[in-house]
């Protein structure tokens, strides 16, 4: 009743004494007792994951009192593994554990926000024009109100809006793009669908019915591996993080486990348990290192010189010396090594060409399907060339031969393949292979070798169409090309101390590390994978997957995988975890996210190129083509990186985007007002030149990009590469850009692009962010939605690291005024479609696009690249350029089309990966269980898609995946091109269907499925490329085989026909500002290396109050204590990092751990959280973007190539950002900015 | 000042502040029994609190048992010991001594709560009201030294002991006995009352539950299931 009359009890409160005395039981009140209990007790607990980039997928608790979500713990009911197996749990980390700190957190968007001087001249004009599409062209056509409030993004200044009134305006900005620009105007970037798949396809499906442009990630956030669809024509494929466990040799290389892949390391703690060596090859004594046997700590950038002296000693002692016929056998019929290339002569030397083809041949050796793509190998029994089956000529076109059986196609009968020519050679000659280790860079050691290393080969000669022509096997130019001798004479490495390139002895100068650690890795890497049939695994990484050449460092690493047979089987192989690229109910979900159940093909584009354009940082271009090119290139390859964009561009080997220089919904109107078909009204009309391409003048006004939607991503916080440049044109704002463009410097223009002076700023009409948080590119936006939080919706998440697939669920309602990503696109497609009357009707849209991977087209340039732009061919759509198709777009039906599954799947059905299948019976199935829309229209009849729930079962209904059913269908449809039985691998589930519900219930896994290389097996643990060496499946190369040579022309050109090692390029950002702007302080120039956190996953939890306490609570640096020294900073002082692109500022974190000469700042640390002025720029610090530029390769533009081909997040540029330099200095004064950004600019 | 005045503070002001006091005490035990405690910013901030706390408890501590005892004593019971001249010297003596050493620790302290960035951040209102009051209290204590020297027979004792002796056993003409004291006393009675009257609203609770019983208990306490009541739902 009282606690005081409670304790009012003098005479009984101790009732009895126990133990001598030494113990008394009391009547005291216990009644506080209960303050600890309600304090963990809970009303429910839902099952959520965070859908945040890091690959975790983690299975999570998530605990509601009272309505308010309290707090998240681990889950650990995930299914179990077989018996000699770790478990997969527990999962998680202390990030998600801190998530929902979010929910309730002065950071949470609560209501729609718009910037204020935007919102008084929309309320201006709509009052006056009533019509809100004329009242958004009042706005954006007059430039002084224009620029009123795109010079004030970022400065602040937002208002609190309603939903009606912010939908309405995004939905009039939309009408009127595409009314005035066109639909391919309008832009909407988000990253990861495997994140959250429905969140991510309510943006693309809105997008995709307008005609919008769906933006790529993985290329642009520089994950994307190119030497994976180089050598494997996969995206990425990669072993779940249970397979270490089977590995019993692990190399770690670039790759910080237990820091990035927290929920997994365990598996590689328990591995080494069991025995298994580690070597951890990281520049910084990072947390992997720790588990090491042997830590290398190459000099960073420069792991490719490490790899391939290792690839040299493998070579040396297992290959050449014949000591494993594992080796041989594996290498002889899933790689590309018995091949034949021709040698031609150039400049008086042999180069290696392309491979050798059967239309090479004046019979076209017999083959009449595509001889053009059938390359050939010398068949050891008969010493003929022959061509085998599997290669990508036999995947189009024809059926049953595009297997890996090794048989002579013409024949059927067995051929075994000469592996090298050594011992069966018609001569020998001297071939020359470019070198580009002795190229100069300020920081990065070469050697004095020569450009062009003359390597003996032996050759075999072919009697070809046109003449005799001396070939040689891909392994003999690879063991060639390493420095390797073969008895043949020449120069070659007799030992592992002859300086020769790519020895051990050879690397120490470049890498710093030690030969006898180079040899004994190696040694026992092989002789492991010997042993065990490709147990040595290899765990890559950021760390040297996002340099400008990190193609070669990974192709280097590739190599000694492949030589020692270790891809595709189980416990070895290539794991790269950089990203959450898998999105494993991938072919189900396509549909619903671009939209292809109501038109095909869907607008895509690649990030890198589009931003490389578009923010205009091709004008302040400093890396010359010369600086790249090989010694052996034709002298007549030239211009600036852009232009070879445009080219690719124009070739239909990348996609464009905006695509023509006028509104595609245009252009099928004056076709027909010609008289002609649009695809040949549009070759005539840009053969003529009075139709162009938009990439040829991204800085003319018709060509901006003019609305972009940005949502589950932070792309000026985070991934923003040349993130001043993006402030200085592409928003028009307040920026830090220090250097001047090629105009202003007198560089040498591009010759493909139309140059404009000035340069633009501010292109964008209107950028929209929905997120749940303020973060940074929400104060740079105009209008701000707040979405529902991952504890507040539906969705769907897998991993590339375990087999299973998760839900998102609402633990709770989305919180004030939040919605779900669903019902905020639904919302806006609704307010477009009751827009558009009087705008829009039903339309003619014109869609271009390139020459698709995994489709016929990529068979569309078989020899060289030509232009027919330059006249050296016709443009033929869908060969020479790109594909033209007409969309026809019903637009006031948006909302109706976005709401119901529409009737190209009964019609076309579904498929993926070149594959197709019928997938009738899914729809009828979700018919049945999403109902049928009863309302007339287009929709009338077709399934709902009302809810995310509605949503996430489209997706898990037609995805092999989540769909026994469809898993055997689409493995059947395999079948049929392999000419072989699959459906075995699907057999065992085919009545399994995973739905909604049952994932809350427990986190299932997957089905296997020929979308991917691997399998899910209570056998084997999932790998990559299990089934390309288990079932006989080609991997979907030119050669059907892991492809270590690329034959492409430009390949060559660049050098890259075989693996090699390339310094990283210099960026000259330092020179135009080091002791040039002074504030006292001594200054030094360091690489800006940008790894992942520790405290946050990219930007997410950094700006968490949480993270932050675990942290410095705002921006950091690590510097070496050698560089600290040098400059006079210790820990925890303030210091700025700049150069030409702009400033940083953070606090110096002073770390034996650091590699001198590098400077490491995780990436991504909010531009919100204590960041003062910066010195140089006078503005807010800077984020670690704020001192990069991207820089595009032209080897990943290639395209019309078989696996270089072209495909949405499989293969692009990249945004590469590891070889920038910055200048590191402490502050003489931190300024906090705290007056009013007005009152500053007055100073 | 009027005897209206002088009636009002010292007459029914101490019962208003005692009543206050003791009500308030009990109120809050029963309705917020999670902010009964002392509010110690030790974890926050080491820095000054080892010499600050422990003098400034050591002196107070000395000075409300000096108090309480020195007022509530009749007269009489002492009279055989100890004269008032040598009782007043006694007290001024280790009155002062504590007072220094507590004004000393107390110093620390205020300066601690108001100078460190932490501290004060973290400080209510009442947490620096309270602190100061008992400073300036304790100063004008310190104050009141130099008057009693004036008079050394201990008369001006005698009158402020009978005050409260009076005070607390409900007697008539309380009041008028201080009226004629020096003002440094009036303000020591004034404000050492107000300190009663904010007692309940303050940290200064944790007074009353002072861990006194943990010197006595025994090794092992064991409490009940179920336990003397099922209080609250």
């Amino acid at each position: 009743m009282s606690h005081f009359l409670d304790r009012l009890m003098f005479f009984k409160r101790n009732v009895e004494t126990f133990s001598d005395g030494h113990g008394v039981v009391t009547n005291e009140p216990r009644d506080w007792e209960d303050a600890y209990r309600q304090r963990w007790a809970h009303d429910r607990v839902v099952r959520s994951t965070h859908g945040t980039n890091c690959t975790g997928s983690c299975s999570w608790k998530i605990y509601v009192k009272g309505g308010i979500v309290t707090w998240e713990t681990q889950q650990t009911d995930y299914p179990r593994t077989r018996p000699d197996m770790p478990n997969h749990e527990p999962r998680g980390c202390s990030r998600g554990a801190s998530y929902s700190w979010y929910l309730y957190s002065a950071n949470r968007l609560k209501y729609p926000m718009v910037r204020g001087r935007l919102l008084r001249m929309w309320r201006e004009a709509k009052a006056k024009a009533g019509d809100p599409v004329a009242a958004w062209a009042s706005i954006v056509e007059d430039p002084a109100k224009a620029k009123s409030y795109r010079s004030v993004r970022g400065l602040g200044g937002f208002v609190r809006a309603n939903w009606a009134e912010a939908e309405e305006i995004v939905a009039a900005a939309n009408v009127y793009t595409a009314k005035t620009f066109g639909p391919d105007r309008i832009i909407g970037f988000s990253p990861i669908p495997a994140m959250s798949m429905v969140s991510y396809a309510a943006g693309t499906r809105y997008l995709s019915l307008i005609g919008g442009v769906a933006m790529s990630f993985y290329d642009w956030y520089c994950d994307l591996p190119p030497s994976s669809p180089q050598t494997w024509g996969e995206q990425t494929d990669v072993p779940e993080s249970a397979d270490w466990y089977n590995s019993t040799f692990l190399i770690i290389w670039g790759s910080n486990v237990p820091q990035t892949r927290t929920p997994d390391a365990h598996f590689y703690t328990e591995v080494r348990y069991k025995g298994t060596k580690s070597v951890v090859i990281t520049p910084d004594y990072s947390e992997a290192s720790k588990f090491a046997d042997l830590w290398l700590s190459p000099k960073q950038g420069t792991d490719a010189a490490l790899a391939m002296a290792m690839g040299h000693v493998i070579l040396k002692e297992f290959h050449v010396a014949g000591r494993s016929d594992y080796f041989q056998d594996y290498c002889r019929r899933f790689t590309d090594m018995p091949f034949l290339v021709r040698l031609i002569e150039k400049d008086g030397r042999y180069v290696p060409d392309r491979f050798v083809r059967a239309s090479d041949f004046a019979d076209n050796r017999g083959e009449t399907n595509n001889p053009d793509w059938k390359p050939l190998v010398i068949d050891d029994a008969t010493g003929w060339a022959v061509v085998p089956t599997g290669s990508v000529g036999f995947r189009w076109g024809e059926q049953g031969k595009w297997n890996l059986e090794m048989r002579n196609a013409a024949t059927g009968v067995e051929v075994h393949p000469k592996l090298t020519l050594v011992d069966a050679h018609d001569d020998t000659l001297a071939v020359a292979f470019p070198y580009f280790g002795n190229r100069t860079h300020p920081y990065f050691a070469g050697t004095t070798h020569p450009d062009v290393l003359m390597r003996t080969v032996p050759v075999k000669r072919l009697a070809l169409k046109d003449g005799e022509t001396p070939v040689a096997t891909v392994f003999d130019l690879l063991a060639a090309n390493y420095g390797v001798d073969r008895g043949l004479g020449g120069e070659a490495a007799r030992s592992y101390d002859d300086d020769v390139p790519y020895t051990p002895a050879w690397q120490e100068r470049i890498t710093g590390v030690k030969r006898q650690h180079v040899i004994a890795t190696a040694r026992e890497f092989a002789t492991n994978a010997d042993k065990t049939r490709g147990k040595s695994m290899i765990i890559l990484g950021a760390a040297i997957n996002h340099w400008y050449h990190g193609d070669m460092i990974y192709r280097a690493i590739i190599n000694m995988l492949a030589l020692c047979g270790c891809v595709g089987q189980s416990g070895g192989g290539w794991a790269h975890y950089v990203g959450q690229e898998k999105l494993r109910p991938q072919t189900g979900w396509t549909p619903l996210a671009f939209a292809l159940d109501w038109h095909r093909p869907p607008r895509q584009m690649n990030s890198t190129s589009f931003f490389y354009a578009h923010t205009d940082q091709w004008r302040y271009e400093s890396l010359g083509i010369k600086e790249i090119l090989s010694p052996l290139a034709d002298k007549s390859i030239e211009g600036s990186l852009i232009d070879f964009n445009v080219r690719a561009e124009r070739m239909g080997w990348l996609p464009s985007a905006p695509q023509f220089d006028i509104n595609p919904l245009k252009v099928a109107g004056d076709a027909a007002a010609a008289g002609k078909e649009p695809a040949a009204y549009v070759v005539e009309a840009l053969k003529s030149g009075r139709l162009k391409l938009a990439c040829e003048d991204p800085d003319n006004p018709r060509n901006f990009p003019r609305n972009l939607f940005v949502w589950r991503s932070n792309l000026l916080g985070s991934s923003g590469k040349g993130h001043e440049y993006f402030l200085k044109h592409l928003l028009g704002t307040q920026h830090g850009v220090q250097g001047k463009d090629l105009g202003a410097e007198g560089g040498v223009k591009p010759q493909e692009v139309a140059w404009h002076d000035p340069a633009p700023e501010g292109k964008l009409d209107l950028l929209v962010t929905i997120d749940f948080r303020m973060s940074t590119t929400c104060l740079y936006s105009d209008i701000v939605l707040p979405t529902a939080t991952w504890y507040e919706k539906h969705d769907l998440n897998t991993s590339d690291m375990h087999p299973f697939i998760h839900p998102l669920s609402a633990a709770v309602d989305p919180v004030w005024e939040s919605r779900s990503d669903w019902n905020i696109f639904k919302g806006i497609a609704r307010r477009f479609s009751e827009l558009c009357p009087g705008h829009l009707g039903v339309e003619k849209d014109l869609v271009l696009t390139p020459l698709m991977h995994d489709a016929p087209a990529e068979l569309g340039q078989p020899f060289g690249p030509r232009d027919w732009r330059k006249g050296e061919c016709e443009p033929v759509p869908g060969k020479t350029m790109p594909a033209i198709a007409v969309v026809e777009r019903d637009y006031p039906n948006t909302y109706k089309k976005f709401t119901a599954l529409g009737p190209l799947m009964v019609k076309v059905g579904n498929g993926g990966k070149g594959i197709a299948w019928n997938t009738e019976a899914e729809v009828k199935h979700l018919a049945e269980l999403n109902g049928t829309v009863a309302e007339p229209g287009p929709s009338q009849g077709c399934p709902r898609i009302e809810t995310d729930i509605d949503a996430a079962e489209i997706i898990l209904t037609l995805a092999p995946e989540t769909n026994g059913h469809v898993a055997v269908k689409a493995w059947a449809a395999l079948g049929k091109a392999t000419g072989r039985e699959h459906t075995h691998l699907a057999r065992a589930r085919e009545d399994e269907q995973l739905r909604f519900r049952d994932l809350q219930a427990q986190p299932r896994k997957i089905i296997s499925s020929p979308t991917w290389s691997g399998i899910e097996s209570e056998k084997v643990s999932y790998t990559a490329g299990y089934t390309n060496v288990h079932e006989f499946i080609p991997w979907r190369t030119l050669t059907g085989r892991q492809q270590l040579y690329q034959d492409h022309a430009w390949m060559l050109a660049f050098g890259e026909g075989l693996c090699l090692y390339k310094p990283p390029v210099d960026t000259k950002t330092i020179e135009p500002m080091m002791n040039r702007r002074s504030n006292g302080e001594p200054e030094i120039a360091l690489n800006f290396i940008t790894p992942h956190q520790k405290w946050g996953i990219h930007s997410t939890y950094t700006d968490n109050l949480i993270m932050l306490t675990m942290s410095r609570g705002g921006p950091i640096v690590w510097l070496s204590e050698k560089d600290a020294a040098k400059i006079g900073v210790e820990d925890n002082d303030w210091i700025e990092a700049f150069n030409v692109n702009g400033a940083l500022v953070a606090r110096a974190v002073v770390s034996q751990r650091v590699k001198e000469g590098m400077v490491l700042m995780y990436h991504a640390q909010e531009k919100i959280v204590n960041v003062p002025g910066s010195e140089i720029t006078g503005a807010r610090g800077g984020i670690h973007n704020s001192v990069t530029r991207t820089c595009p390769k032209p080897t990943h533009m290639i395209g019309g190539y078989a696996q270089q081909s072209w495909g949405f997040n499989y293969h692009g540029t990249i945004g590469t950002n590891r070889d920038e330099f910055v200048i590191v200095r402490k502050m003489a004064k931190v300024d906090w900015l705290e007056g009013p950004a007005a009152a500053a600019a007055a100073e | 000042m009027n005897a209206y005045l002088n009636q009002l503070v010292f007459g029914f002001f101490p019962y208003f502040c005692l009543s206050v006091f003791l009500v308030g005490s009990l109120i809050r035990f029963d309705r917020e029994q999670y902010g009964w405690r002392s509010g110690s910013s030790q974890l926050l901030r080491r820095r000054q609190l080892r010499w600050g706390s422990n003098l400034f408890h050591v002196g107070i501590l000395f000075l409300l048992f000096g108090h309480f005892v020195g007022l509530l004593t009749p007269h009489a019971v002492y009279e055989p010991f100890i004269g008032p001249p040598a009782k007043q010297m006694l007290a001024i003596l280790s009155g002062g001594v504590a007072g220094i050493l507590c004004f000393i620790g107390l110093t620390l302290l205020v300066h601690r709560r108001l100078t460190d960035p932490r501290i004060r951040a973290t400080s209510g209102a009442m947490d620096i009201a309270i602190l100061l009051l008992l400073w300036v209290q304790l100063v004008l204590g310190l104050v009141t030294i130099p008057y009693s020297l004036q008079h050394a027979d201990g008369s001006v004792m005698l009158l402020l002991s009978e005050w409260a002796q009076r005070i607390v056993t409900f007697r008539a003409g309380a009041a008028e006995l201080v009226a004629p004291v020096a003002w440094p006393y009036k303000a020591h009675i004034v404000l050492g009352l107000t300190v009663f009257l904010l007692f309940p609203f303050s940290r200064l609770v944790h007074i009353w539950s002072a861990p006194v019983g943990y010197l006595f208990r025994r090794t092992q306490v064991v409490r009940r299931r179920g336990g003397a009541s099922k209080a609250l739902p």
